[in-house]
């Protein structure tokens, strides 16, 4: 791994748009800058060896040009809101997708900060219940889907959440599960597309 | 190509995980709890026979780094039938929590109920852990008291320094254990395991008597204390056959035998130090009197330059780390310290990796020592510790630093580019005046001057850091009357204002202290007897947590606890902490053994108040402190006249084992 240079060196690592605390995630990317060229896939074996069980290192690919933070225009969401009426969720979803503009408060690093949660918002529906939840629970559930796009300041799960209190008095009686299903570049039609294909179509990986 | 994907979190059948989850969104720095560090290890929990829980009672941040809980943790592991899991004090946020929704204090490794495991094992480096433990025994849902406690109930064992007088806590834990733990671990272990093969006969009781019976696991129900009238211990002694009448500490010889840790745990959260850190050598005989880790860790053992060598290597091949501490209580002292330093420093140039020395002596050696290790260009701190300000207070805790010797090693460390020091001293020693601790500002100025003066610059500083004396068992002040945190803080002051008095030479010194009164409930903690246990449940019961973090402690709460129970016993705060014991007293951890004769500690005590110094039994002749015939143990130095091999330290990628590339 390459370091920066100066007194105390710092690895050169960067992370693009990383979830936030308590969410979890199938699709987190960060780049790294090492000292020498490596096979990406030996690198990707070393790296999720090193790492916890649950935080797995799916894919490297040599960076062909372009920082990343560039390429991540957009994310996939799924909120589970265990003990919230399918139903009622989307009445809430219905009132958020007809307002122009939903103002949500929260406590930034800046301060406490007011902001549209609304615009952001490219789709937001409610699942069918063909998707399962998350662990074996006989408590009804709710799940939301959403696709937000990435804008300063970040729109999160949790302001989508707080612009459904603020349009529909939804209030989940327990902590919502949030997971992060995708994010990258956004096309014309909507779709995610993987922000690393780039690179994957233009680099050569010896042996392959 | 095609794409692994991610595997769910692997949640073990008795693990409380599933319960855990829902709350960590809601307290601070929830990856503390996570577990699942790089060196961390979790076994098929009916695969094994003997199951550890291991604590260190402090934050994560504070006890991942711990390398006493490390080195058990590894050990235990390493055992095919056995496990061991760590667990740590969790922060109040968590604590109301988990009351909230029932969820046990657990294991990091795979959050598995602590009440569920064989073994509860809780490492005590200070006693204001105390309260920590009762925290995490109630949460377990454990009995407080070790006399209600089940066949379904864990066996409690304290360790650590602090485990040399566990009385303040005989209520609370079953069994405590002296001295190191590397081979004691396994000895318990092979009893239980015993045990539980016969088919665990006479239930808890019997398995405590049988690790009382080893004569080195102390098990307190099995003593009777009893009392003079006027509060003092008439005598200690056993209740039942069988059962010595003096528990003995544990000595570990041929560290290089026990090269641990060899896998370090590499900490998800922010800690203390993230470092790879080997223990050069243990135990110390400088015979600083106030220092109860040099008394209590006798006769000195070196680790070999070789080992030291390998299992740095090998440590930061398998954590990653980029600095290594090279500990012990006095790491100057090494045999082969300058090989050892220079070797390093050599295998490491051009790396990323940074060596340090923490506990190392005031003299020019040191500088050197310092020289060859910021090679790599970072220049790590420098701290002295001459401990008391005057050359008589120095005599009297056999801190042999003169005054001369202080000021020509900093100036030796400024002229060397270093531009910042900081001198550590300790207030309310045994005999301490004003004058004494007055010193410290006079010396300070010295320093400031003379390192102006052959520097030619106004740009250095040093930083005077003032701790409370607080007097330990099994040291020579283990008698000696406590100051009271008045006169301290008074003392502190008087200071302050001495090392401003000059205004240019006191803009060049920081100064740091710690509040007299934290220092008086440690020696309350330190040198109590069982009563005092009524004082710590009392506390804990108000609230008391986290002892050690000056934010959390509360000294009333303490007085206040001291004032309800203790007069019930004829005793209070004062006489436990600022008393002087007289020679025939018998002191609560008497029939616990350092090693060291208590005549001879008494003699050291006597030639500390006539200012009398001893020399160190690694330079000279043996003087009797009792430990090497006691415990059948000898000094064991180097040198080995080996050199560290030229090693090429491995900068490339580490793959698991069994990845194909």
């Amino acid at each position: 791994m390459a370091f920066s240079q100066g007194f105390t060196p710092h690895p050169k690592i960067s992370y693009a748009s990383a979830a936030p605390t308590g969410v979890a995630s199938e699709a987190e990317y960060l780049e790294i800058g090492l000292r020498e060229p490596v096979d990406p896939a030996a690198l990707r074996a070393a790296l999720d060896g090193a790492l916890s069980p649950g935080l797995d290192v799916l894919d490297a690919v040599v960076a062909t040009g372009g920082g990343l933070a560039d390429r991540i225009e957009a994310s996939r969401w799924r909120i589970e809101l265990p003990e919230v009426d399918p139903a009622l969720l989307a009445e809430a979803v219905a009132a958020f997708t007809s307002a122009e503009e939903v103002l949500v408060e929260r406590m930034t690093k800046q301060g406490r900060r007011i902001f549209d949660a609304r615009a952001a918002v490219i789709a937001i529906d409610v699942a069918t219940p063909s998707v399962t939840p998350s662990g074996a629970s006989a408590v009804p559930c709710a799940i939301l889907e959403l696709v937000v796009r990435q804008v300063t300041p970040s729109v999160r799960p949790d302001d989508v959440l707080s612009g459904l209190r603020v349009v529909a008095g939804l209030e989940p009686p327990v902590a919502p599960k949030v997971i992060r299903l995708a994010q990258g570049t956004l096309t014309a039609q909507g779709a995610i597309v993987d922000p690393l294909d780039a690179d994957r179509d233009g680099a050569t990986i010896d042996g392959r | 190509m095609s794409v692994p994907s991610t595997t769910p979190r692997p949640v073990a059948a008795n693990s409380v995980w599933p319960q855990l989850e829902p709350l960590l969104p809601q307290v601070t720095k929830p990856i503390q709890y996570v577990g699942g560090e790089l060196g961390a290890v979790v076994k098929d929990w009916d695969a094994a026979t003997v199951r550890w829980a291991l604590m260190y009672p402090d934050a994560y941040e504070v006890g991942l780094p711990n390398q006493g809980v490390q080195i058990l943790y590894e050990v235990l592991n390493e055992l095919p039938d056995t496990l061991a899991e760590r667990t740590y004090a969790v922060w109040p946020d968590l604590e109301k929590l988990m009351r909230a929704h029932g969820v046990p204090q657990f294991t990091v490794d795979a959050h598995r109920s602590v009440r569920d495991f064989d073994v509860f094992g809780v490492s005590f480096s200070t006693e204001l852990g105390y309260t920590n433990l009762l925290t995490a025994i109630d949460l377990a849902g454990i009995p407080l008291l070790a006399a209600d406690r089940t066949d379904a109930d864990p066996v409690i064992v304290a360790g650590g320094h602090a485990a040399f007088n566990p009385e303040p806590i005989a209520d609370f834990v079953d069994a405590a254990v002296l001295g190191d733990g590397e081979e004691a671990v396994l000895e318990i272990t092979a009893i239980v395991r015993e045990w539980k093969a016969e088919g665990s006969p006479g239930g808890r009781d019997e398995l405590l008597l049988r690790l009382a019976r080893t004569e080195s696991v102390y098990v307190p129900r099995f003593y009777d204390v009893d009392y003079l009238p006027d509060g003092r211990i008439q005598r200690v002694v056993p209740n039942r056959a069988d059962v010595p009448f003096r528990v003995h500490k544990r000595t570990t010889m041929d560290l290089d035998a026990w090269p641990y840790p060899k896998k370090p745990l590499v900490p998800l959260a922010e800690t203390v130090h993230e470092r790879y850190a080997v223990e050069i050598f243990r135990g110390c005989t400088r015979g600083c009197r106030f220092c109860q880790a040099g008394m209590i860790t006798r006769p000195v053992r070196e680790r070999s330059i070789t080992t030291v060598g390998q299992m740095v290597q090998q440590g930061l091949e398998f954590s990653g780390f980029h600095e290594v501490g090279l500990l012990s209580l006095s790491s100057a002292d090494h045999s082969e310290i300058g090989d050892m330093c220079s070797g390093l420093a050599e295998q490491y140039q051009g790396t990323n990796v940074s060596l340090s020395l923490p506990s190392t002596r005031v003299d020019a050696f040191n500088i050197d020592l310092a020289q060859e290790l910021s090679r790599n260009g970072r220049r790590t701190g420098l701290t002295f510790a001459p401990e008391g300000g005057s050359e008589r207070i120095r005599k009297v805790i056999n801190k042999m630093v003169s005054k001369d010797d202080l000021i020509r090693t900093v100036v030796t460390a400024y002229t060397n580019g270093w531009r910042q020091v900081k001198l550590y001293f300790m207030c309310g020693l045994p005999t301490e005046t004003d004058e004494d601790v007055l010193e410290i500002a006079a010396m300070a100025h010295e320093v400031i001057k003379a390192g102006r003066a052959a520097t030619g610059s106004k740009d250095i500083r040093c930083t005077v850091s003032i701790g409370g004396f607080v007097p330990k068992p099994h040291t020579p002040f283990q008698w000696a009357a406590m100051e009271r945190p008045e006169v301290i803080d008074h003392r502190l002051r008087l200071l302050k204002q001495a090392i401003n008095a000059d205004r240019s030479l006191g803009r060049a010194i920081g100064y740091r202290y710690h509040d007299g009164e934290p220092s008086l409930i440690e020696g309350l903690l330190s040198r109590g007897d069982r009563r005092v246990g009524a004082v710590i449940r009392k506390v804990w019961e108000g609230g008391g947590r986290f002892d050690g973090w000056s934010e959390h402690f509360s000294y009333q709460r303490w007085v206040d606890a001291a004032a309800e129970t203790l007069p019930a016993f004829g005793v209070d705060l004062d006489w436990y902490t600022t008393r002087e014991r007289e020679e025939l007293e018998v002191l609560p951890w008497d029939h616990l053994d350092s090693g060291l004769d208590k005549d001879w500690l008494w003699q050291d005590w006597q030639d500390a108040l006539s200012e009398y110094e001893q020399d160190d039994c690694r330079w000279t002749p043996c003087f009797d402190c009792g430990v090497c015939p006691a415990m059948d143990t000898e000094i064991q130095i180097g040198p080995t006249g080996k050199k560290l091999l030229p090693l090429t330290p491995v900068n490339g990628m580490k793959l698991p084992t069994g990845v194909q590339q």
